[in-house]
């Protein structure tokens, strides 16, 4: 492969900005939901900004489908298109629009002004979908950056709440924090290698290991670590999700770390970054204990999301540490699933937690749900399907995952790991069947009828909870996809090809 | 035409419930709407069931009304559903139960109603899977989502202690259910299939890769999900809790079917797939199941409770079965598949019954009632004639499969059968006691005066498994003419097969 030869060209050419479409596409849907918000009405500029942001997304996806039939690199390498960074782009930006949706009514109720909220949520999935197609390390810091500087305002959207400010803090101080661990961690891997471009470094890792490589890859997992809420880089996670809006958790639970799984799998499994074994190791098994363990006692549902949602990152590592062999395939494409599962079971447990809890949030503990399959039985019906999704039952999406992580670990004779993972989804199923349990077998604490759940919220609920059981029932096409990403992602001669054909598209 | 509807008619058997209870959630709130439509649907499903022992080939071992039928690529997972002469009475037991479940609940469920016969209509398409399906990962799928609706039913519709009799139910199976998929996953990895029939195949021929020193375990990890659903004995403290909390309803599947998918579950994969760990660990199994026949029916002598004692007569009941099976004799597979059967309706209808007693009075405590034959004679009678199927009064149901296990067990080991028979000596005991405490003598109490007889519908209810618990002992060859073909093929591998049954 041979980047110089196209890095000469000094402007890029047409067919880079189609590689760069979504991102183009939700960047100006972004900004014209920023202007628009001083032109419309206050009252009724939620409904409108949303539809506009909502558009914004859906022509992303409609972008994201151009874009795949235009794979290969754009802007002087930076920046890869391959089956790849299309699965992740379709998933941020679908996980956006999913929440785009179920924030309509919850911004009525929360008195929250819509315009800078539905920017940000656009101006946030930019960055997640930059970073699942940057081959570049320091593109990716700004994808990175892009991202995290939005979710750190939404975490702090609900203004009148001392706890969500703190929650912004907390998020923005420990965050920023963590992004200078993976910025050094850059500029170490340049000084071991010479090179930020992700082919080069693998090249030059491919031939000699040197030992400050070990040291950057090991700065740069503390970085993202800390984003996907692995431990030991967990401990903001409950109090931020706390303290978010409630639809933001559900974006910031799923979008960005997908995109921060994406990075993840391009730096172990593409640049070949030396020694993850057992800095993954570690940090999957303390992440599923911690996290399983901590949700035990919870008695608020978003802190027990959030130790849950700790607990999943745990699980999805397990599949990063197959070693970079012939089943290496296997390992991504159960991480991708993976991403794929959580993101539909999460975003759905976060409408409906967000649909529910009112003005201010105050219905947030576990005890509001006692009775709620007697006073909305079709919302606590959804809720358990998410619910046993992340239980890990059969017929749901989160089964496969689990089953697909497990045995791509037992493949690799991961084989402590695995029964680590396998006690732990044991000891998950006990909080999550106490909710379902609270749900169901418990009455009421008040009578008061429940608002009726809005339009928004339920075509979001459908729309997971149908992808939650299609995952659980034919799981095969997405396999398949993911596979074949995973295939193209560790086998790069196929995509030097593919950099050769925008001469002949041109 | 008839191979169409033969390789369609399970998953029609299987997913017409399912497909009701969906429906369901469309019929407005209305709740005599909602029961006659339940009863439709699973009245449809009955009369479908019906079709597999009526086209049936019998005489034949092997699956029948297969379908086979691509689902998953990774893992390489198959709709493969079919059914042999355990099975296939199996789901009609099954069918013929849910109907009866649906008529014996129109009145004491009364809130909640559409959620009540949605679970129900899901419930009954997951045990009619459990028993059709022949891919072991789509046997699993099943064997799970049995869990979830068993566990709602008690929990939202139960009684008292509801709540936790439900989430003990579902760790205690759930639990031990985790054993089972670990052992269908070894042996996936290995085979490169989950179809039974496959893995049966590579199994017997030697075909598997490291099977000598694994074998016990995958044993054991299927051994252990079924004797907790069994339940056998040390397993078993789940069984009476959820019994005594749950709606009648769901007492009737827990005892009539979903305690037999774990002797169904011993009669294919543990037999079927592990012939020669089985006979090694007989011995124990045995003597678990002999002390679960007694230790069941010494502690259902002395229980208060109706239900509870009902309850522990099942573990006893429960136990023949597993003694049938692991005496690995002609006779007593045979019989094993019999007393499930008739279990399945007796205890079945002995659960309605209390359930009925519980509707008018609210309690099941022996004590509370006497002398019920003078304000209920007809409610007297069709209890008696329960009692005494139960009890194993020849010409009735019971009788003819304790009697195959009994036989089968002298002939693997005299000392099983004479511990055994004295299982029916306590059963007679317990039972009848407890009959001519509730209803013979002056009535006792007051409010047991004006008690109503059977009213019309639950009439309707009782009867069919009056008639089948008569034909079942008066004409056991037609239930058994399907199923020894089953048990021969399933003893195949044992080379003592001692008598036969059926005359050929």
């Amino acid at each position: 492969m041979n980047p110089g030869g196209e890095s000469m060209q000094t402007l890029p050419l047409g067919v880079d900005y189609i590689r760069f479409l979504p991102e183009i596409v939700l960047s100006i849907f972004g900004m014209i939901v920023m202007v628009l918000d001083p032109l419309v009405d206050e009252q009724r500029s939620q409904k409108h900004l949303g539809m506009v942001a909502l558009l914004g997304t859906l022509t992303a996806l409609a972008a994201t489908l151009l874009m795949s039939q235009y794979p290969g690199s754009a802007f002087w390498n930076m920046i890869q298109v391959d089956s790849f960074s299309v699965f992740f782009h379709f998933l941020v930006i679908a996980v956006a629009a999913l929440v785009i949706l179920s924030s309509y009514e919850y911004m009525t109720v929360q008195r929250i002004r819509a315009g800078e909220y539905y920017g940000l949520i656009l101006f946030g999935a930019v960055g997640m979908a930059l970073m699942s197609s940057a081959v570049e390390l320091v593109l990716i810091f700004i994808a990175l950056e892009i991202s995290s500087i939005s979710t750190y305002i939404l975490a702090g959207f609900r203004r009148r709440e001392a706890i969500s400010s703190e929650s912004s803090i907390k998020y923005f101080l420990l965050g920023s924090f963590a992004t200078a661990f993976f910025l050094y961690g850059v500029a170490l891997m340049f000084g071991a290698t010479g090179s930020t471009s992700i082919w080069q470094i693998s090249q030059v890792l491919h031939s000699r290991v040197p030992l400050l490589a070990y040291v950057a890859t090991a700065f740069m997992f503390v970085g993202l670590g800390f984003k996907v809420a692995s431990a030991p880089f967990h401990v903001w996670t409950p109090d931020v999700y706390e303290g978010a809006p409630a639809p933001i958790v559900g974006l910031m639970s799923t979008g960005p770390k997908a995109a921060v799984f994406a990075v993840l799998l391009r730096i172990f499994f593409q640049a070949n970054a030396p020694g993850r074994f057992w800095l993954i190791w570690v940090s999957a098994a303390l992440s599923m204990t911690l996290g399983n363990v901590a949700a035990l006692v919870q008695t608020n549902i978003k802190r027990l999301l959030a130790y849950s949602s700790i607990a999943h990152a745990g699980y999805l590592l397990i599949a990063f540490a197959v070693p970079q062999t012939a089943i290496a395939d296997t390992g991504i494409s159960s991480a991708m699933f993976y991403t794929v599962a959580y993101a539909a079971m999460n975003v759905g447990a976060f409408a409906v937690v967000s649909h529910l809890a009112g003005a201010g949030e105050h219905r947030v503990e576990l005890e509001d749900y006692a009775g709620l399959g007697r006073r909305s039985p079709l919302l606590a019906a959804t809720l358990t399907i998410f619910l046993l999704s992340l239980i890990g039952i059969p017929m749901t999406g989160g089964f496969f995952a689990k089953f697909y992580v497990f045995s791509a670990a037992l493949k690799a004779n991961l084989v402590v790991l695995t029964i680590i993972g396998v006690i732990n989804s044991a000891i998950g199923a006990y909080y999550y069947l106490r909710v379902i349990v609270l749900m169901y077998m418990r009455e009421p604490r008040e009578e008061t009828a429940l608002p009726r759940v809005p339009i928004g919220v339920g075509i979001t609920l459908a729309i997971t909870a149908i992808t939650t059981i299609c995952l659980g029932l034919f799981p095969g096409r997405v396999v398949n996809y993911s596979l074949r990403s995973a295939h193209e992602l560790v086998h790069p001669e196929m995509s030097a090809t593919d950099i050769r054909r925008p001469s002949v598209i041109r | 035409m008839t191979t169409a509807i033969d390789s369609s008619i399970l998953t029609l058997v299987t997913f017409i419930p399912l497909t009701g209870g969906l429906l369901l959630l469309l019929v407005p709130r209305r709740d005599r709407d909602i029961r006659i439509f339940s009863l439709v649907v699973t009245l449809l499903a009955f009369v479908l069931s019906l079709h597999l022992p009526v086209h049936f080939h019998r005489m034949q071992g092997g699956f029948q009304y297969e379908v086979n039928k691509h689902w998953i690529s990774s893992p390489n997972i198959h709709y493969h559903m079919g059914v042999d002469g355990f099975s296939l009475w199996l789901v009609v037991l099954t069918t013929f139960l849910t109907p009866l479940c649906v008529l014996i609940s129109w009145n004491s469920i009364h809130e909640r109603v559409k959620e009540f016969f949605i679970i129900l209509l899901i419930l009954e398409t997951a045990l009619i899977g459990v028993f059709t399906s022949l891919d072991m990962f789509l046997f699993y799928f099943f064997w799970e989502a049995t869990l979830i609706p068993m566990a709602l039913l008690i929990g939202m519709y139960g009684h008292g202690r509801r709540v936790y009799a439900a989430v003990k139910f579902f760790l205690y199976t759930m639990i031990a259910s985790v054993f089972m998929l670990a052992a269908i996953l070894w042996l996936y990895s290995k085979v490169g299939t989950f179809d039974f029939v496959t893995v049966q195949r590579v199994i017997r021929g030697g075909n598997v890769e490291n099977f000598g020193g694994a074998a016990i375990w995958l044993f054991l990890g299927f051994f252990i999900a079924f004797a907790v659903k069994v339940p056998l004995f040390p397993l078993h403290t789940w069984l009476p809790d959820a019994h005594v909390e749950a709606p009648t309803a769901g007492s009737v599947l827990l005892a009539g079917v979903l305690l037999k998918m774990g002797t169904y579950g011993m009669l294919r994969f543990n037999l079927g797939l592990f012939p020669e760990q089985s006979r090694q660990n007989a011995p124990w199994i045995i003597a678990l199941a002999l002390i679960g026949i007694i230790y069941g029916a010494l502690v259902a002598m002395v229980q208060p409770n109706m239900k509870k004692l009902i309850a522990y007569s099942s573990i006893s009941h429960l136990g023949f079965v597993v003694l049938g099976i692991f005496s690995f004799t002609a006779a007593g597979l045979n019989g094993a598949e019999f007393v499930m059967l008739a279990h399945g309706v007796s205890t079945g209808a002995l659960f309605m019954l209390a359930g009925i007693l519980y509707e008018r009075r609210h309690t099941y405590e022996i004590a509370e009632f006497g002398g019920l034959a003078t304000p209920m004679p007809m409610y007297a009678a069709f209890f008696l004639f329960i009692v005494l199927a139960s009890v194993g009064l020849p010409l009735l149901n019971g009788f003819v499969g304790e009697f195959l296990v009994l036989s089968g067990a002298f002939a693997a080991r005299a000392v099983y059968g004479i511990l055994a028979a004295t299982g029916v000596i306590w059963s007679a005991c317990y039972l009848l006691w407890m009959y001519q405490r509730v209803f013979f003598g002056k009535v006792t109490q007051d409010v047991n005066n004006s008690l109503t007889d059977l009213s019309r519908r639950e009439k309707i209810a009782l009867w069919p498994i009056a008639v089948v618990a008569l034909s079942m002992g008066v004409a056991p060859l037609l239930w058994l003419s399907m199923i020894d073909p089953a048990a021969r093929t399933a003893l195949a591998p044992f080379s003592q097969i001692v008598s036969s049954v059926v005359g050929q």
